[in-house]
């Protein structure tokens, strides 16, 4: 009996999400009286042993290059072989776009209950329950798991990576790779910036900004703040902005700890992709916006006024000039 | 398992939910374990509408060959959806006759339907509205050992090869597939249509057949919901003192 968890990895770096899922699988061994094991399949640059510090007491890893690329059927395969070889019967994955891929496969291959979009740690009084978002962020759902090996698939910004002391034993699996019948034509890597899924802040602009070259200052407050930057469905649709920057119902779902909005209205389809947001700042002209009634913080104004003081006051706050 | 049909045909399954409309008020009866349906208007979802659906029918209009067919697992009061559906296209729909229980109950259905279906391609919308699992598409693919090519912004084929472009963590990769696969879809992979009126009068009398599902045991259940805690309201700070919101964030939120 242990708990096993997923590590992904780009670019040679293990994913802020994995160190999130790392973190709540310790916590989860501990509630179980176990230990936590993580599984990395392909290679990384950093040392693995110190992922230790989040909990975990061994890592293993299948590390071949053609690995690197994830194929869903490959991988589910694999982890599925590994939590047996290893008695897991509890899995842990990050609900990232990699999640969605792999952890389905992997919970028919172990005949496991699957909750996707976990957003805290499961109440073991009872059963195993697990609470999830549903209707797009709009309710909770407590989910009983019934089957003998448990999925759980954790949002993305839902649990505090928590580091402490400790190094992991890296361990070699030895299990045959396969060959994946899914071939990677060309793959582009958005590096450098602060993917949207794991940003803790999120700057987001709208219709109100008028046009793609007014972009600059929202650029400028989401560098000063550490954040990435979004936008709505409209702007995405006008090319103003690349589509991989849409947040809403039809783009990417968000749940960073402040969402900042400029120039976005806050139709119901804008709110359910950034409604899990922790905090909510909206800045609008029109004060009758909607977004106002789901928001935390509210500035009713002109966001060319308003904006470039914003600027200014965090870069008062922070010390820069 | 599935084979390449052998004649020659492309087949497509589109899997159909039914959902909330986006907007439906969100409530919970009996001590919270049930979704309060009352005055709710029930849709195709999203997903599954515009961009699974969608893409199987543009690909019929390049083919006309090509058969489209829609499945949904749900109780008879699916059936105005599934109608709805075909008024989109398709040339026919299968209903499960059962209550939806978890991912694993629907995705067992789906492949039981399909691995005697020779369907060289199996469609899905990337999540429900409701239940957010994304998890269907997945599923039915490992219980048919296919490949699966989740959250596809672009789909073509070539012969019976698919090319693919996915969303990926941080960027978005290129697929070659060969046929059959599952697929889930989203945003990109087509755009949305509506019915017209020729599509609305030709779906009564296209065939829906009812079948009975298969003996599968669900792996999990939902115990209760919850509503979020509503939120304190909304604090204004005025326009000529931007700076409070910056302090406010700071200080009082903690946000950064």
């Amino acid at each position: 009996m242990s708990v096993l968890v997923f590590i992904d990895h780009s670019e040679g770096h293990v994913k802020k999400a994995s160190l999130e899922a790392l973190s709540y699988g310790a916590a989860l061994a501990g509630q179980l009286g176990t230990t936590a094991e993580g599984i990395i399949l392909g290679t990384v640059t950093e040392d693995l042993a110190a992922l230790g510090k989040y909990g975990v007491k061994k890592i293993h890893q299948l590390a071949q290059e053609s690995l690197n690329h994830l194929d869903a059927q490959v991988y589910a395969r694999i982890i599925a072989e590994a939590a047996v070889a290893t008695g897991a019967n509890v899995l842990i994955f990050s609900n990232n776009l990699s999640g969605k891929a792999v952890a389905p496969r992997v919970a028919v291959r172990l005949k496991a209950g699957l909750v996707s979009g976990a957003v805290a740690l499961p109440n073991i009084s009872n059963g195993f329950v697990v609470k999830k978002n549903v209707f797009s962020g709009k309710a909770f759902a407590n989910i009983s798991l019934n089957s003998p090996i448990k999925i759980v698939s954790l949002n993305p910004n839902a649990f505090a990576p928590k580091a402490g002391e400790g190094q992991a034993a890296v361990a070699a699996l030895s299990i045959q790779a396969g060959t994946a019948k899914v071939k990677v034509v060309s793959a582009t890597q958005a590096t450098g910036q602060v993917p949207l899924t794991e940003a803790e802040i999120v700057v987001s602009g709208g219709r109100g900004l008028k046009g793609p070259e007014n972009w600059g200052m929202i650029e400028e407050l989401a560098k000063l703040l550490g954040a990435a930057t979004a936008c709505s469905r409209p702007v995405a649709d006008a090319h103003w902005r690349p589509h991989n920057e849409h947040v809403g119902q039809t783009g990417i779902a968000i749940a960073p700890n402040l969402y900042i909005a400029i120039g976005i209205s806050g139709a119901i389809q804008h709110l359910a992709g950034v409604n899990r947001s922790k905090v909510i700042a909206v800045i609008n002209k029109d004060p009758e916006a909607p977004f106002f009634k789901a928001a935390d913080y509210g500035i009713v104004g002109d966001a060319f006024e308003v904006v470039p003081k914003l600027i200014q006051a965090v870069k008062k706050l922070k010390g820069i000039a | 398992m599935l084979t390449l049909n052998s004649f020659g045909i492309m087949k497509i399954l589109v899997c159909i939910s039914k959902t909330p409309d986006t907007t439906a008020k969100i409530a919970f009866t009996q001590n919270n374990t049930k979704f309060a349906t009352d005055g709710v208007q029930w849709i195709i979802n999203p997903y599954d509408e515009w961009y699974a659906l969608v893409r199987a029918i543009e690909l019929k209009e390049k083919d006309p060959s090509t058969v489209i067919h829609l499945i949904t697992v749900g109780a008879a009061d699916a059936e105005p959806i599934i109608r709805k559906a075909l008024a989109l296209g398709g040339d026919e729909a299968i209903r499960v006759n059962a209550d939806s229980h978890d991912s694993f109950y629907i995705a067992s259905q789906i492949a039981a339907i399909a691995k005697d279906g020779n369907y060289d391609l199996i469609f899905t919308g990337k999540e429900t509205i409701d239940y957010n699992g994304s998890s269907i598409g997945g599923m039915v693919a490992e219980l048919l050992d296919l490949p699966y090519i989740s959250l596809a912004t672009k789909f073509d084929l070539g012969g019976t090869t698919a090319t693919v472009v996915r969303e990926i963590e941080g960027g978005e990769e290129t697929d070659s597939v060969s046929l059959p696969v599952v697929v889930s879809c989203q945003k990109g992979v087509a755009e949305q249509r509506i019915p017209n009126m020729k599509g609305i009068m030709s779906a009564r009398t296209k065939p829906l057949k009812v079948v009975e599902p298969a003996a599968v045991e669900p792996l999990t259940n939902v115990v209760s919901f919850e509503l979020p805690p509503a939120k304190a309201g909304v604090k204004l700070v005025p326009a000529d003192n931007p700076e409070e919101l910056i302090r406010l964030l700071h200080e009082e939120a903690k946000a950064f």
